[in-house]
């Protein structure tokens, strides 16, 4: 019987980096994820800011966090080969009654610790900001910002934590958590999924939108997540100078309103709304939507075109009242839940799982370092990112980075067989990793080239390449195979 | 750096034609690049009869169609051809770089003829709402996986627009054994020819929709169904209309866009709205010696047309070429 010293359920963001800090110490963990590929959950919808502390109260758990992952992630970006960029952001007045607000935020950041933040009036957005509307008065501007694709940096959280032992198992979906006694090896927790079963000495529950289910499970209600949902589109990657910073308005009562965002892929985002939602799988777009972010996004940057736009987007903040709930359950000991993690959960992931350290060593979990933990990991080639006398070199040593499969985003065979083999299942899971598909024509040319390489290394059958796991099959039937 | 008197980019029969016609005009130092496996464009995937009633007097299918340009370009030595090769980078004065498998390259052309044809229009482009499932297709995705895969996208499928590609790909997936729910189409009238519209959907019963649009996408794993609802005059939705369908598809077939990055990348005007070349004459572009022909300067219903027209590019560029000497 294997019991692991430690089982966290849900790998998104905040999931794998608790899993990458943890996997330094002689543990034996898993992480559990109900889907068939990591960061399919809130960690793929989000805007990809590392933000720098800013519109935070400054006694929220969630502000301290933030400010220290700001930090933290830079290490861990270079550590992992993750393209992290500081471009600062900039939260904009419109009208000069509007600026002490700006100066409130500035002295709540201090307070927070937020670094190197100051106030800049028009002149300077004139110059540092060309395309900004001419109606912006003033802003704060936060140097410390920064962008990083969340997806990526969850990839590449989990193959490093992989690396050093970790044990990562997908379509798990739990369902039943129950205490064991053993006679010869003491107490343990009985995780049942769908499928099959675990043992563990600690759970870290992870589960984004589902914690309040997954706290339910060990008899865990005072809290419950209410999902808040945030509509993003992504315009062409022609406008990818269009900003040099990232645009706010000022606040609004329950998000940071609707904001420009340059992406860690290149292109220009707006977005995201915020309405509180009922359903937690619903992930749907509205006109309505739209309409909101393009005026306000309008607003602040006025040559935006709704025709820029090739891609749109819906994710759920898991919400669980004001602020993230990170404790040890003292009802349910050894059991630590992690929820409420809405934004600025990416920013706080790091954060959050070196506070989790403290809270299992505090809680009886002996923390002792492996003798050799791999901190680093090579970087992914994107021949998007580089340089072409670099794709010269690359094609030369492999012929297949001279193969180009996705024609909109200039990604090779070779980097599609290296996203397979780094753990891709699903077409959206090679789109998340490559951004084969994510271009302007959305794969119309290049799915069945992606089908027929994933169903060659991956030997599945046409017929049973998904979209995103199980159900989302992208073809019906195979001909061929009567 | 390798120099080429004449460049054509894309291997449809719109840059064949225009090699051929080029070559027929004098000039002996030709590249045509291709980044597929193989010649024909778009032809290689429509496998259905009618075209080049005009051009050969004949009713030919796609790939017979291509068939007939490649024959005939493979006899030309002085036409280099190079497949596989995807050209990345344009630039004012005409040099590309291209990467094929084992090389990138770059060449200096002194003129150049883009014959990239175009993309189709897809679902965030004309903004429906709702859902991002596994089961929405442009129709030129169905027909490559349904024509040349063998794979059938899907068995219950809502059509998105009646032009002559819409209308070919629902009778295309009712002959495939599926379920065309209904074709949609935000016009008053059917968009393709009176005759798809009678061989492709009356002669069938497919239910047909005219001054209807979809406005959301339902189903989290696969397409589960769709809200269709009347639009007025001015293509606003009159809210009682609205009706959901059933299905496990949308097909889309709203429209095509001339594939243009590379001239826009090497400096030439494009039109905001249609993505084609600003153009004071056929196949011309703000930058001289560069020239558009197909598909990618603008949307054409017939390939006949599309050959004519890129003959003329290869005069045109035949034309420069002496000029420049
Ligand atoms: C629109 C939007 C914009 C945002 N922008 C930013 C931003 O710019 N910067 C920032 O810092 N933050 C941002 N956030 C917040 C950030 O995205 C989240 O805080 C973060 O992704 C949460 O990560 P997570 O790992 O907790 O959740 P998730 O990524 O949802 O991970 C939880 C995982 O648990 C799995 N799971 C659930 N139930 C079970 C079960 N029963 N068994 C097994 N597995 C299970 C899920 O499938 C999922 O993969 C944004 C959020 C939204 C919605
Ligand atoms: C579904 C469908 C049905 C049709 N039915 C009919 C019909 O019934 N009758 C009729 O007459 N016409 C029909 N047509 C129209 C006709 O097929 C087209 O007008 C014609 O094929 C256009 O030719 P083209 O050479 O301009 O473009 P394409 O055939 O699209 O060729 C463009 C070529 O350029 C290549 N290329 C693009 N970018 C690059 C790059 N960066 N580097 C290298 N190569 C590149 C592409 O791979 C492609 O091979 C149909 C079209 C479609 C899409």
């Amino acid at each position: 019987m294997k019991i692991y010293d430690l089982i966290i359920i849900g790998a998104g963001v905040v999931g794998t980096a608790i899993a990458r800090e943890l996997s330094c110490y002689k543990l034996n963990i898993a992480v559990l994820e109900k889907e068939q590929e990591l960061a399919f959950g809130v960690s793929k919808s989000n805007s990809g800011i590392i933000h720098p502390g800013t519109q935070n109260h400054p006694d929220s758990l969630k502000g301290k966090l933030c400010v220290q992952g700001n930090k933290l992630i830079r290490k861990i970006a270079r550590q992992l080969g993750v393209d992290f960029k500081q471009i600062g952001e900039l939260i904009v007045a419109f009208k000069q009654e509007d600026i002490p607000q700006l100066h409130e935020l500035k002295a709540q950041a201090k307070k927070l610790g937020v670094r190197k933040i100051k106030i800049v009036n028009q002149t300077w957005l004139r110059k540092h900001e060309p395309n900004i509307s001419p109606d912006a008065v003033a802003a704060l501007y936060a140097p410390t910002a920064g962008i990083i694709s969340p997806y990526r940096l969850t990839y590449d959280l989990a193959e490093n934590a992989m690396a050093n032992g970790v044990e990562i198992f997908t379509l798990q979906k739990v369902v039943t958590i129950t205490s064991e006694s053993h006679n010869d090896l003491g107490k343990s927790f009985l995780i049942k999924t769908l499928s099959t079963e675990f043992r563990a000495r600690y759970i870290i529950n992870a589960a984004g939108l589902s914690a309040d289910e997954i706290a339910n499970m060990v008899g865990i209600s005072d809290f419950k997540i209410e999902p808040r949902k945030g509509e993003e589109f992504i315009l062409d990657k022609k406008h990818k100078n269009l900003t040099k910073h990232l645009l706010f308005p000022l606040p609004e009562k329950n998000s940071k309103g609707i904001l420009v965002i340059k992406t860690a892929d290149g292109n220009t985002m707006i977005g995201p709304t915020a309405e509180n939602c009922a359903d937690k799988q619903d992930l749907s777009t509205t006109e309505e939507g739209l309409q909101k972010v393009l005026s306000s996004a309008q607003r602040m940057v006025p040559s935006i075109n709704q025709t820029d736009i090739i891609a749109y987007f819906a994710g759920l903040r898991p919400v669980a009242g004001d602020d993230f709930i990170i404790r040890h359950e003292l009802s349910v000991p050894s059991f630590i839940t992690v929820a409420g993690i809405q934004s600025p959960g990416l920013t706080a992931a790091p954060a959050i799982a070196k506070m989790v350290g403290r809270i299992l060593k505090d809680n009886g979990l002996a923390l002792k370092r492996k003798w050799v933990f791999k901190a680093l990991r090579k970087k992914t080639i994107h021949l998007f990112a580089i340089p072409f006398s670099k794709t010269a070199k690359l094609i030369k040593k492999d012929p297949a980075y001279g193969d180009i499969v996705c024609r909109c985003e200039m990604v090779s065979a070779k980097e599609i067989k290296d996203a397979i083999n780094r753990g891709a299942k699903t077409l959206d899971g090679i789109k998340f990793r490559t951004r084969a598909q994510a271009g302007r024509c959305h794969g119309g040319f290049c799915t069945t080239r992606i089908m027929k390489i994933l169903s060659k290394q991956t030997n599945t059958p046409l017929s049973e390449i998904s979209k995103k796991g199980p159900g989302s099959w992208v073809v019906m039937e195979d001909r061929a195979d009567d | 750096m390798i120099k080429k008197d004449l460049v054509i980019v894309g291997g449809g029969p719109a840059g064949m034609a225009a090699a051929i016609c080029a070559y027929e005009q004098g000039v002996k130092d030709i590249l045509l690049i291709e980044r597929d496996q193989y010649l024909g464009g778009i032809l290689n995937q429509c496998v259905h009869t009618g075209f080049g009633l005009d051009y050969f007097k004949q009713s030919l299918s796609g790939p017979e169609y291509a068939e007939r340009f490649i024959a005939k370009i493979k006899t030309i030595p002085q036409i280099e051809i190079s497949l596989q090769s995807f050209v990345v980078n344009l630039s004012s004065d005409k040099q590309l770089t291209y990467l094929k498998p084992g090389s990138l390259n770059q060449i200096q052309a002194k003129a150049l003829i883009m014959a990239t044809g175009c993309r189709e229009k897809t679902r965030e482009m004309i903004n429906i709402p709702g859902t991002r499932p596994a089961g929405i297709f442009s129709a030129g995705l169905a027909q490559k996986l349904i024509n040349i895969e063998g794979l059938l996208p899907g068995k219950k499928v809502i059509v998105v627009g009646s032009g002559d590609i819409g209308l070919i790909m629902a009778r295309r997936f009712f002959l495939e054994g599926a379920e065309v729910k209904a074709v949609v189409e935000i016009q008053t009238k059917c968009q393709g020819l009176i005759r798809n519209q009678v061989q492709c959907i009356e002669d069938f019963n497919i239910p047909f929709f005219c001054s209807h649009k979809i406005t959301k996408i339902n189903g989290n794993k696969r397409v589960e169904k769709v809200s269709v609802v009347k639009v007025d005059g001015d293509f606003k939705p009159i809210k009682e209309s609205q009706f959901d369908l059933e299905c496990d598809t949308v097909l889309l077939a709203v429209g095509l866009i001339p594939e243009n990055e590379l001239i826009e990348m090497a400096g030439a005007k494009i039109n905001k709205s249609t993505n084609a070349p600003v153009s004071e004459k056929l196949n011309k572009t703000t930058i001289s010696g560069l020239f558009v022909c197909g598909n990618a300067y603008k949307v054409y219903d017939l390939v006949d047309t599309v050959c004519r027209d890129s003959e003329t590019a290869g005069e045109q560029a035949a034309e420069y070429l002496k000029g420049i000497k």
